[in-house]
């Protein structure tokens, strides 16, 4: 009778520690995150793309750093270029750390986006952006993995069209998880204080 | 009377009619006009402040350069979903004692096939056209592709 009781005993002591320090946790920080937090709610990064230089990649190449997901297009003068110059902010602002940080800007527009021009698009933005480009059953898996929906406008008669796209950041932490959302009118320093956190707190946690 | 004074008061007396007569460009100033400078020669964005100090509403409908063969003006919106899209509009108007804005994630002009490379610092003089016929050139200043707005 002693081993039960004693046994039972633990189990109360581990229950009450742990509800005292989940207790404490939620006293001192009830919710970290300044941006949308996607934990759990969207799949971990996957993709098999061709970067800018002409590679194949997968996501075990951005394992270990911080990835923003951003689907766009060159072809996309006003909003892309807007997203991506706020994100070079960010990165600015990150300072040593952005090393830690990359850009990935996949094109949801392959025809037009080849490596050559994605790479000349996202080198004027930011030295951690990646231009990813691929097959169009490729992209518009990646998409639909992240219910980031885009569409091609019919063509016009000079050959033209556009192409409208989501505008949200996901953000993977270092292990691939889908941490946050971001959306372009967060305002910077929101994305400035969760990346910082990241960074901080490790990509486990 | 001296030929000056009878020309003092021609002038003077013409300038109510004048008035009425204004053009929507000359009721309209510009300022902060610039370039979202893009490489590889893709299209790129104009954008400028319009400061209308006129008593009636005037309205921008097109706008051509020397430059770009194509100056097309264009309008981005999100909806509900978060899906950004890009359309060509019409028109654009600027409220009498008003302003309105080419600005970005809003109204811009959308500049493709450049006449010539084109770099950072420089300037390029782009006519804004109204609906009454009348023109106002504007010189943009191209700034880098990561520019932040506002600097």
């Amino acid at each position: 009778m002693k081993r039960p009781r004693l046994a039972r005993l633990a189990v109360l002591s581990i229950m009450l520690a742990a509800g005292l320090s989940l207790a404490a946790c939620q006293h001192e920080s009830p919710q970290p995150w300044q941006l949308t937090d996607i934990a759990g709610h969207m799949p971990d990064l996957a993709l098999s793309l061709t970067d800018d230089q002409g590679k194949a990649v997968t996501a075990a190449d951005y394992r270990g750093k911080i990835a923003l997901l951003y689907f766009g297009y060159t072809h996309c003068p006003d909003v892309c270029p807007l997203t991506l110059a706020q994100l070079h902010v960010v990165m600015q602002k990150l300072g040593t750390a952005a090393d830690h940080v990359r850009i990935l800007f996949v094109s949801v527009d392959p025809t037009r986006d080849t490596p050559a021009i994605l790479h000349a698009y996202v080198a004027a933005f930011d030295p951690r952006a990646v231009g990813l480009t691929g097959a169009a059953a490729e992209i518009e898996a990646l998409t639909k993995r992240y219910r980031a929906a885009f569409s091609r406008e019919p063509g016009k008669a000079d050959g033209s069209y556009e192409v409208s796209h989501s505008s949200g950041i996901y953000i993977f932490d270092a292990n691939g998880k889908a941490r946050l959302l971001a959306t372009p009118t967060d305002p910077q320093d929101k994305m400035v204080h969760d990346l910082q956190l990241l960074l901080n707190t490790g990509s486990g946690t | 009377m001296s030929m000056r004074c009878l020309l003092i008061l021609l002038i003077v007396g013409m300038l109510p009619i004048a008035n009425l007569h204004a053009t929507q460009s000359s009721q309209v100033t510009a300022s902060h006009a610039w370039i979202r400078l893009l490489p590889a020669n893709l299209p790129a964005s104009g954008y400028v402040n319009l400061h209308n100090a006129g008593a009636s509403a005037a309205t921008l409908v097109s706008a051509h350069s020397a430059v770009y063969a194509s100056v097309m003006l264009h309008q981005s919106s999100m909806d509900a979903h978060g899906m950004n899209n890009m359309t060509a509009v019409a028109q654009m108007s600027i409220p009498a004692h008003g302003s309105a804005s080419l600005a970005p994630a809003g109204y811009h002009l959308m500049l493709g096939q450049p006449s010539h490379p084109l770099k950072p610092g420089d300037t390029v003089d782009i006519t804004l056209d109204f609906a009454d016929g009348s023109q106002l050139p504007v010189s943009f200043l191209l700034r880098p592709a990561n520019a932040a707005d506002p600097e």
